[in-house]
């Protein structure tokens, strides 16, 4: 059985290493084909320009062997590519240089400049004209004069170019991480590309058969059942020993990629491209598909070690088999399926403000034009975020969703479960809480807001909107949302939130970011029935419920002075519930009333000596 | 300014300190010889067993101190010159005091038994126990087997924290049956058979004879006295119960018996010289209590206690009802009242005992034959609340009224099957009762 476990880990490390490797696998090569592939919705001017310009600066046809030379070559292609497809429209149906002389020497007389509408008209007709006329008006004579010929000369010049520039805008291309994935994934071929299943098989299943094996020998090696946090802060692993922080590094490195540098892991859609087809006919796998399966397994697999570890608690049985459902169907089914049904793929658990593009109107967009069904999503949005979301908390608390529906908490509670222990546990931390994460809440809410206000303009009057420039308060909408994306949604929630699990524990986000959370948080602190009870005056201050509490809470602070902990962080694992070797600590949904809920017995339950005396006095 | 100093920063100590300090602004010096800050002592073989580090078993963070102005001193005293209200260091250093707490705690019980001071031989009550038994038995390689002397809690908490380094554990139990002093026979048997579930090798009914040396002072091995077996091993645990540390009391000319002699109100027999803790023995017990009560909860409320009296509010330490719990290896066990086991059970107390079919899970109601009174319960594997049972005893509840309510009792999380109507039933069975189990009602959980 030993055997069994050691041989599981060591087939789950060699999964990840191949999985890794298989990024430098394959070969990258920018083919008419694949050009034709990554611009097929765009129009075949774009593919035959691109093809043109690649093939000049030597990279058509050329092979790499990873997607970092590839990319180092390919990048300045959008660039060259927009320059190329001016310059033909330019001289397609643009403004020739031989047409902006004649126009400059018509509008100069003797030494001065008389530019208007006629001089427009005599050298240029139709379309042409139009399109002078509307880029330059502003320049005619009188209103504007010039100081030399040159000046007019060089302004001419410029607008020329705009307006011809414009005329091509339709065949733009944009370097930015998504077409440089787009364009990387069709350009890669070989070993991968070729043999999908097999190293869907090698990475992906080796990895959970291994880490099965290595997780349900457990099951045997210790048969009953109990807490056994045995050599936790004796393993490197788990004591932020160098297992840790080589797991640390990979999990960072994994979300910058993902984030940031799509590109690099197009070797891993390709392996998951398998899966994707099961959803659609030959579907080609995003990053975000990627992303979505891997936490998924990653989910399951941990989840099953929960099962294992926990088999006596039927709490955390329970709550573990409810927030991985919550995370198979709504987060990983629903979203590839409902696309299928035209409806947008969204997870519909995910509530704002966690949800930060609720309102954006690409998103708000999606929902009303999808039918009556996809209005109704759009409400059920509103409706989860405005009226389940605190109701619910009132009855249950937080945790009726942190530990029980959320993605983000179900991974906490699964995968970064082995370093719950690792979380701040000194006053200090609850300042730095208290100081993040009320911040996140009030940004969260003011993008909400200007974002939420431009699309409405966007949508019912967008002429408006395009006159605010897309501002309200001078702030633009798309940039505060970008901003916010990527400070909170990308660097806060991601590389930090999860990267940091072997490091700073495995609630970082929930603990210090989450607006979510802080917004449940509140209304569990002053509105709620829930609290964890502390059982009289059985608390021998052991320490294992602060230990082990994700959140950083020290709970042992109160459960030694027979108080109830009734704290916004709290998300209600049940775990300082498990761990207490005195059966301490229970929560309850009780009376919300606050005499119940902070009580602080003066002298703990016990000591006769005046206890319901002094209780009276206290009332 | 009153200078209160308080020999030991361990539970009992600190409580008071804190106390103190909040109901008064006193001069407060807390010394001790064994750790720098206030660690919990029930914590310590979580440390050997890698759930916590060290700092994790102290309740308090190092600024707690210094911002409360409670004066931390670390040293051994070694007299106390009650005369001249002086304490002695080990280090010859003298400090004057006001008022002197003692609560200087327990020490483990040798009973000369040949070889007791051999290397790795050792209590677990102490940090440098913890560090000796780190020394001694940091894997299974350097310490092949260990002996463990003395069935009780600590015993069976030094057994659970070798067996979690895969280390093998031979347990000897003077008793016929683990901690049948205080568990009645049922509950014992069910905790017999955990511990050897567990494969630990637990002897019952046997005495250790001797501990033997190797060539170099090492223990090699033990004698068993009844059978004369020769046990290889290199680290042996005594944990024979604890007995009070004031030794250093003997030439003052405060009153000792087996502790520290106090009356109700913690005070010794010389002014301003106070004992509380596990160290303080009362001139006669409390209740069903014992004189010297070796209990965290104890300590807490003597603590509390003693800070009354000494802010200008004087109180009569007294410990309302019975309560405790302990784990014994993956079973929990809760009591509130009393529950006898087959010593010292007095007559007019009946037990009943319901018992899960396959789980280690049980009950043992304890009530009064004539009266029906409930007197106490034990529980194992089920989790009851304090503050129910409290009330119950205070209000004289008959063994009925507490089956009918039992549901109110139930601190299991959520989810747990609960057993009331099993146990319901079994009781109406055997004593021809009607009780129908009510629902738990949250009106009454919070009117009790």
């Amino acid at each position: 059985m030993k055997f069994i476990r050691i041989a599981g880990l060591y087939i789950f490390i060699a999964s990840v290493v191949l999985f890794s490797a298989t990024l430098f696998m394959g070969n990258y090569s920018l083919t008419e084909t694949s050009i034709e592939q990554t611009f097929s919705d765009k129009k075949a001017r774009v593919t035959e320009t691109f093809a043109k310009v690649a093939k000049e600066n030597g990279v058509l046809d050329k092979t790499y062997s990873n997607p970092f030379s590839f990319m180092s070559d390919v990048k300045g292609l959008f660039e060259k590519h927009n320059q190329q497809v001016s310059k033909d429209i330019a001289k397609e149906k643009g403004i020739s240089s031989e047409e902006t002389e004649k126009l400059i020497a018509a509008a100069t007389k003797n030494g001065n400049v008389v530019y208007t509408k006629e001089v427009v008209d005599q050298v240029l007709s139709g379309e042409k004209a139009k399109t002078l006329d509307q880029s330059t008006n502003w320049m005619y004579s009188p209103g504007k004069t010039y100081d030399s010929v040159e000046t007019f000369q060089n302004d001419l010049t410029n607008k020329v170019n705009d307006a011809n520039r414009n005329l091509a805008k339709e065949f733009f291309l944009y370097d930015n991480k998504y077409s440089r994935f787009d364009i990387t994934k069709a350009a890669s071929s070989g070993i991968i590309v070729e043999n999908k299943g097999l190293f869907l098989f090698l990475t992906f299943g080796l990895g959970i058969i291994g880490s099965l094996m290595f997780i349900i020998t457990g099951l045997f090696l210790k048969p009953i059942p109990g807490i056994k946090n045995n050599g936790i802060y004796l393993n490197n692993a788990t004591n932020r020993g160098w297992v840790g922080i080589v797991v640390f590094g990979f999990l960072v490195i994994f979300y910058v990629l993902l984030y940031f540098h799509p590109y690099v892991i197009v070797n891993w859609t390709s392996i998951v491209d398998p899966v994707k087809a099961l959803f659609i006919e030959n579907g080609s796998a995003s990053q975000w598909f990627v992303y979505g399966l891997l936490y998924t397994v990653s989910m399951t697999v941990m989840a099953i070690r929960m099962f294992i570890k926990y088999r006596h608690n039927q709490y955390q049985i329970v709550r573990t088999a409810v927030v991985l459902a919550f995370q198979i169907i709504f987060a990983f089914l629903l979203v590839e399926i409902l696309p299928l049904f035209d409806l947008p793929g969204v997870d519909l658990k995910n509530a704002w403000p966690l949800d930060y593009n609720f309102l954006t109107d690409w998103n708000v967009k999606n929902y009303l034009e999808a039918g009556h069904l996809g209005k109704f999503m759009f409400f059920w949005g509103i409706i989860l975020s405005l009226i389940l979301v605190p109701v619910l908390v009132y009855f249950y608390g937080k945790r009726w969703y942190c530990s029980w529906v959320c993605g983000c908490g179900g991974l906490a509670e699964t995968l970064g479960d082995p370093y719950r222990q690792l979380s701040d546990k000194r006053l200090i931390a609850w300042k730095i809480e208290r100081w993040t994460i009320y911040p996140v809440l009030v940004f969260a809410v003011i993008m909400t807001i200007i974002v939420g206000y431009n699309t409405y303009y966007v949508i019912n009057a967008p002429d408006i909107a395009a006159a605010n420039q897309n501002e309200f308060f001078g702030i633009n909408a798309y940039r505060i949302n970008e901003w916010y994306g990527f400070l909170i949604g990308s660097i806060f929630a991601g590389v930090i939130g999860t990267g940091f699990y072997p490091l700073l524990g495995n609630r970082t986000w929930c603990r210090f970011g989450c607006p979510l959370a802080a917004y449940m948080g509140i209304i569990q602190r002053f509105k709620s029935k829930f609290r964890i009870t502390t059982n009289g005056g059985q608390c021998i201050s052991c320490g294992n419920c602060s230990t082990y509490c994700e959140q950083g809470i020290d709970v042992r602070a109160y459960a030694q002075k027979g108080q109830n902990i009734v704290r916004s962080s709290c998300v209600g694992c049940g775990i300082c519930s498990a761990v207490c070797p005195r059966g301490v600590l229970k929560l309850e949904n009780a009376s919300d009333d606050g005499a119940t809920r902070h009580k602080v017995p003066e002298v703990i339950l016990g000591n006769d000596m005046d206890l319901f005396e002094m209780l009276e006095e206290n009332k | 300014m009153e200078h209160i100093v308080i020999i030991g920063n361990g539970i009992s100590g600190v409580t008071a300190a804190r106390h103190i300090r909040k109901l008064s602004d006193k001069k407060i010096t807390i010394i001790s010889a064994e750790t720098e800050y206030f660690f919990s002592r029930t914590a310590l073989m979580y440390i050997y067993m890698g759930h916590m580090k060290f700092e994790h078993t102290q309740p308090y963070e190092n600024w707690f101190w210094e911002k409360n102005r409670i004066e931390l001193k670390k040293g051994f005293v070694k007299h106390v010159k009650d005369a001249s209200k002086e304490l002695v260091f080990a280090s010859g250093e003298t400090m004057k005091y006001d008022k002197l707490i003692i609560a200087t705690g327990s020490k483990p019980n040798k009973f000369g038994w040949p070889g007791q001071d051999l290397n790795g031989v050792m209590g677990m009550y102490h940090k440098q126990d913890l560090e000796k038994l780190e020394q001694y038995a940091p894997n299974n390689d350097v310490c092949k087997r260990a002996v463990i002397v003395g069935g009780g809690l600590i015993g069976i908490e030094l057994a659970e924290m070798l067996q979690s380094r895969d280390i093998p554990v031979t347990f000897l139990v003077r008793e016929s049956s683990f901690w049948n002093g205080v568990l009645p026979a049922g509950e014992s048997e069910m905790i017999n058979q955990h511990i050897k579930e567990h494969h630990i090798d637990l002897r019952l009914g046997v005495n250790l004879q001797e501990i033997k040396a190797d060539e170099n002072g090492n223990v090699k091995s033990i004698i068993i006295k009844e059978t004369g077996e020769e046990i290889p091993c290199t680290v042996v645990g005594l944990t024979a119960g604890v007995s009070p540390n004031v030794d250093f009391l003997k030439d003052s000319n405060i009153e000792l018996g087996r502790g520290v002699k106090v009356n109700r109100r913690l005070e010794t027999n010389v002014k301003d010289i106070y004992a509380i803790g596990d160290c303080a023995e009362q001139h006669e017990a409390i209740g069903n209590r014992r004189p010297i009560e070796a209990v965290w909860y104890t300590g807490r409320m003597m603590g509390e206690t003693l800070a009354q009296t000494l802010c200008g509010n004087p109180r009569d330490y007294n410990p309302g009802h019975w309560f405790n719990s302990a784990k014994f290896l993956d079973i929990e066990y809760q009591t509130y009242g009393w529950v006898f086991g087959e010593r010292g059970r007095p007559d007019y107390e009946q037990h009943f005992h319901w018992k899960h079919p396959k789980k280690h899970i049980c009950i043992t109601i304890a009530f009064h034959k004539e009266t029906r009174k409930f007197l106490g319960i034990n529980t194992f594997g089920i989790r009851m609340r304090h503050h129910s049972f409290d009330t119950w005893l205070n209000e004289n509840r008959s063994v009925e009224y507490v089956l009918e309510h039992l549901a109110d009792a139930n601190f299991d999380p959520e989810f747990y099957k609960q057993y009331e109507k099993e146990i319901v039933a079994q009781f109406n069975s055997e004593h021809q009762t009607a009780i129908k189990p009510k629902k738990r009602s949250w009106k009454r959980i919070f009117s009790y």
